[in-house]
């Protein structure tokens, strides 16, 4: 006891608090933050969803108004079938094949099936599409990205050697299918290609081909 | 001999550096994050070779179920003050003679995922509040032609917004004709010009394989 009086008086009645830095445990905050950086990171839709255009033709509200017509010989039909298949074929069937239907080929959603056939029949106007975007990314042409996109679909305007392809769905095809069809439209640089509502005709040629027991639709006439 | 005691000290990390690092990141992913929305229904979008992101605002999604269910979703508009979620519903109430309460519409606004209720139901789907109640109502917005509510969405969401624009998130396995309808229900309002949604993949092409 005595020692501490006499520390007192030594002092001066004037205590030095004495000079510590802070210390504050930080542990629990970095816990804590690590918890919210981590329910963020997986709650976070970091890339956006990507889309793909497609325009349809406008619907004839006039009934006595005719479609468009487009050349038989450039023209290609595509059905989507059941179980993932497609079948294709050229042209048209002009109503006295109604009774001898001609036979639609079978094809896969492949680089050999579908995209080698259309590359095939799109090959000047894949090639001038794919010379342009090479010189491009090597630097002979300088423009910009619009000017790309814009550029290459004037390409595809003035393009008349290409297919025109209608692309048509059975019943039970899936949808998967048809995006995968339009797909394959954008690889392979086809210029026209629309979706039209499939024909009773083509329906019984896609069940011939594919053996399945012809069904009576609302489109049969 | 003496031994030299080292002093035993527990060593203490300066945290500070770490959390002000912490700190930075949070605060990034707290103002770039969208929240990623819940689907009432698990969607396997297709793939293409497509880039082009969605838009931001004005845009109505149509979700298609493999079990061929169909969802609708549409946004506030640019602004959150323009309103058009609720304005939508007030407009389809009207229609079909049901008044929604403001309590109601600022749940339908607030409603983050894609809806798939019969008309009729939304007051009560409104008045659910966990989400497993909700999903039993989702049985699919009704586009039969007797009573085609999917058409009318449509038609109030174009009225009240008109620079809305349709997106269809399908999955790969619904069947061809819910596919057709809700394309056929679109062009009937002369929506001819529509996006759908897919998840990026790369297509590889053999140059060599095609010019010979």
């Amino acid at each position: 006891m005595a020692e501490i009086i006499q520390d007192e008086k030594q002092k001066g009645g004037k205590r030095k608090a004495k000079k510590h830095p802070p210390h504050i445990d930080m542990t629990p905050m970095v816990d804590l933050m690590c918890l919210l950086i981590v329910f963020f990171m997986l709650t976070t839709a970091f890339s956006k969803a990507k889309v793909m255009e497609i325009v349809l033709p406008e619907k004839l509200t006039d009934p006595n108004a005719e479609p468009p017509k487009i050349s038989a010989s450039r023209t290609l039909n595509i059905i989507l079938g059941p179980e993932n298949k497609i079948y294709w074929y050229p042209g048209s069937v002009k109503p006295e094949e109604y009774t001898n239907l001609p036979p639609v080929q079978e094809i896969d959603f492949s680089a050999t099936g579908i995209r080698q056939m259309l590359l095939e029949r799109n090959r000047s106007l894949f090639k001038k599409i794919n010379d342009f975007n090479e010189q491009v990314i090597t630097g002979k042409i300088v423009i910009s990205q619009d000017s790309v996109q814009r550029s290459i679909a004037q390409l595809k305007k003035v393009d008349d050697t290409g297919p025109i392809v209608l692309i048509k769905a059975y019943k039970e095809a899936n949808y998967g299918n048809f995006v995968d069809i339009l797909d394959e439209m954008n690889i392979c640089g086809i210029a026209r290609y629309t979706f039209v509502d499939i024909a009773w005709y083509e329906e019984k040629m896609v069940e011939t081909a594919a053996g399945i027991a012809p069904t009576t639709t609302s489109s049969a006439k | 001999m003496p031994k030299i005691k080292l002093p035993t000290k527990s060593p203490t990390i300066d945290m500070t550096p770490m959390v002000d690092l912490f700190s930075v990141i949070l605060i990034f992913l707290m103002l770039t994050t969208t929240f990623r929305a819940q689907e009432p229904a698990p969607v396997d979008t297709p793939y293409s070779i497509s880039e082009t992101p969605t838009d931001d605002a004005n845009i109505m999604t149509l979700v298609l179920s493999n079990d061929d269910r169909v969802f609708l979703n549409f946004d506030n508009g640019p602004d959150t003050l323009l309103k058009y979620r609720p304005k939508i519903l007030t407009a389809m109430g009207e229609r079909y003679g049901i008044q929604f309460t403001e309590g109601e519409l600022r749940a339908f606004e607030k409603y983050p995922s894609s809806m798939g209720v019969p008309i009729g139901q939304m007051k009560d789907f409104l008045a659910v509040k966990d989400a497993k109640g909700k999903s039993a109502f989702q049985t699919g917005i009704p586009m039969d032609s007797t009573d085609n509510q999917l058409a009318l969405w449509i038609l109030f969401a174009r009225q009240i917004n008109p620079n809305i624009s349709a997106n269809i998130k399908g999955d790969s396995k619904t069947g061809f004709p819910t596919v057709k309808k809700v394309m056929d229900i679109l062009q009937d309002r002369n929506v001819n010009r529509f996006n759908l949604i897919t998840s990026l993949e790369a297509a590889k092409i053999n140059i060599e394989e095609i010019q010979q």
